[in-house]
């Protein structure tokens, strides 16, 4: 497969995986349109449908998705990370 | 792949106009303690549907009228020939078949107290039989798209919801809109943190103030408990499939809208009046939603999942697609349109609504959905509070 990321906006903070990554391997991301967004290095296992960072977010930081702020950061977020449960929550409660 | 527009359509015209693509007779029980009877009906008579549920007793006010305004739609639903109403009582045994009957579609009551279950098990059977006898001879006719009431809800959604089953769903909504299908979306707590979107895409600033309106007491009814959504929205299994919050799950979840306008804010079980796509005020919990789409006359359901929620209902065949290709490769038996090259770039949205559509076309015409196959015949009522 030439993507293993999927990225609903270009800009977006996230992007998701499509396919269960390896720590440390070298991943290419596109949009749903197929325009390419780079590779990244992921740090972490992530798999697929779970979010990869695709860039560095400070705590507190509102999370962007499909353009759109989808939650805020709880801590530090470095580029190539899992995005989860575990490191963003929810605005709303 | 044959397209869409090859298929010639064939289904049920009822007495009312409506088009319906299934031909069920249904023993409908008013009440919890008729279900015995109405399942009794159901073993002795084949090409029944008894519709088994634990309410209809001490009820009141809108709670009531909720549960009578889904029995009666159910039964009044084009996918229908015919009905079998059973109670315990005849005061709302009639007010159900009644209300079945403004149809034209022929209707029978039976009411336990001062008969027995097996009394009325015998009568309910001999109409029951009649009925199937004269609807297994009803011929299918040519149908339009536009005779018809779709609807949508995603279920088990993971992040390939919201990348591709999801916006599958909404370009095809958005080919039926053209067409003149009327359509049914909604989940009332799903859209938390896309509200927005669902407010701009509105047709009139009058159908915006009245979902902004239904969005809010649904959030005041949360508060009103002492209680947020968290741990329950997203669910277990959104989790588990990647999704991290409600507001990410929601702007998947209203992909399916496309760029269809909404036309109309319905109450729930609530049958729309106008062609084109209507928010329906309703839980995102999968077999109640289905039930009330099917009460508001929906005769096929596009239902797409992530991690696989494998709900069907027992009048309303269930169109089940999914993008996420452990799901397709595990749960292969339950998913009727596998979505997963979307995701490889196999195709784009246009060949996945293709898809989508072609299998709205062969299910119209009779081809049993994974969820009929398997007997996922959930009904399940929505019950808005505690009963007297």
């Amino acid at each position: 497969m030439k993507y293993g990321i999927l990225m609903h906006e270009e800009n977006d903070d996230v992007g998701v995986a499509v396919m269960d990554l390896a720590a440390g391997s070298e991943i290419g991301a596109a949009t749903l349109e197929g325009h390419p967004v780079g590779n990244i290095v992921v740090t972490q296992d992530i798999p697929l449908g779970h979010k990869v960072a695709m860039r560095d977010m400070a705590p507190d930081q509102r999370v962007i998705e499909y353009g759109r702020i989808i939650g805020r950061a709880t801590q530090a977020i470095t580029r190539g990370e899992h995005v989860h449960v575990h490191n963003i929550r929810t605005m709303p409660w | 792949m044959k397209k869409f527009e090859e298929y010639l359509l064939n289904g049920y015209r009822r007495e009312n106009g409506k088009v319906g693509v299934r031909n069920h007779i249904l023993i409908l029980p008013v009440d919890d303690i008729s279900n015995a009877a109405a399942e009794g009906v159901a073993r002795l008579i084949r090409g029944t549907i008894a519709l088994p549920h634990p309410y209809g007793r001490l009820q009141f006010g809108a709670d009531l009228d909720l549960t009578f305004r889904t029995l009666i739609g159910t039964g009044c639903n084009p996918n229908i020939a015919a009905v079998v109403v059973i109670g315990i009582e005849p005061n709302w045994t009639d007010n159900i078949a009644h209300g079945i009957a403004e149809t034209g579609k022929p209707v029978a009551g039976f009411s336990i107290e001062r008969q027995g279950d097996l009394k009325t098990i015998e009568m309910a059977s001999r109409k029951a039989k009649e009925f199937v006898q004269w609807a297994t001879e009803l011929p299918r006719l040519p149908i339009e798209i536009k005779e018809m009431t779709l609807s949508t809800k995603c279920g088990e959604s993971d992040t390939t919801s919201g990348l591709a089953s999801n916006p599958t769903i909404g370009r095809t909504f958005e080919r039926l809109e053209k067409m003149g299908a009327t359509l049914i979306f909604g989940e009332t707590s799903e859209v938390t943190g896309a509200e927005d979107k669902v407010a701009e895409n509105c047709a009139t600033p009058e159908v915006r103030a009245e979902f902004l309106r239904t969005f809010q007491a649904y959030q005041d009814f949360i508060n009103a408990q002492d209680a947020d959504l968290f741990g329950s929205q997203p669910t277990q299994g959104n989790i588990r499939g990647g999704l991290s919050t409600i507001e990410e799950k929601a702007l998947g979840n209203v992909e399916k809208m496309g760029r269809c306008r909404v036309q109309s804010v319905l109450g729930p079980a609530v049958e729309p009046k106008s062609p084109g796509l209507h928010f329906m005020d309703s839980s995102s919990a999968a077999a109640e939603m289905v039930t009330l789409c099917g009460a508001a006359g929906s005769v096929v359901h596009f239902f797409t999942t992530g991690q696989g929620n494998i709900v069907g209902n027992p009048i309303v065949p269930v169109i089940k697609l999914s993008a996420n290709p452990l799901t397709v490769e595990t749960m292969s038996e339950h998913i009727d349109v596998d979505l997963s090259g979307l995701l490889r770039f196999e195709y784009n949205l246009d060949g996945a609504a293709d898809r989508a559509m072609a299998m709205l076309a062969r299910t119209i015409n009779g081809r049993l959905t994974s969820a009929e196959t398997l007997r996922h015949d959930e009904f399940v009522l929505t019950k808005l509070y505690r009963s007297a």
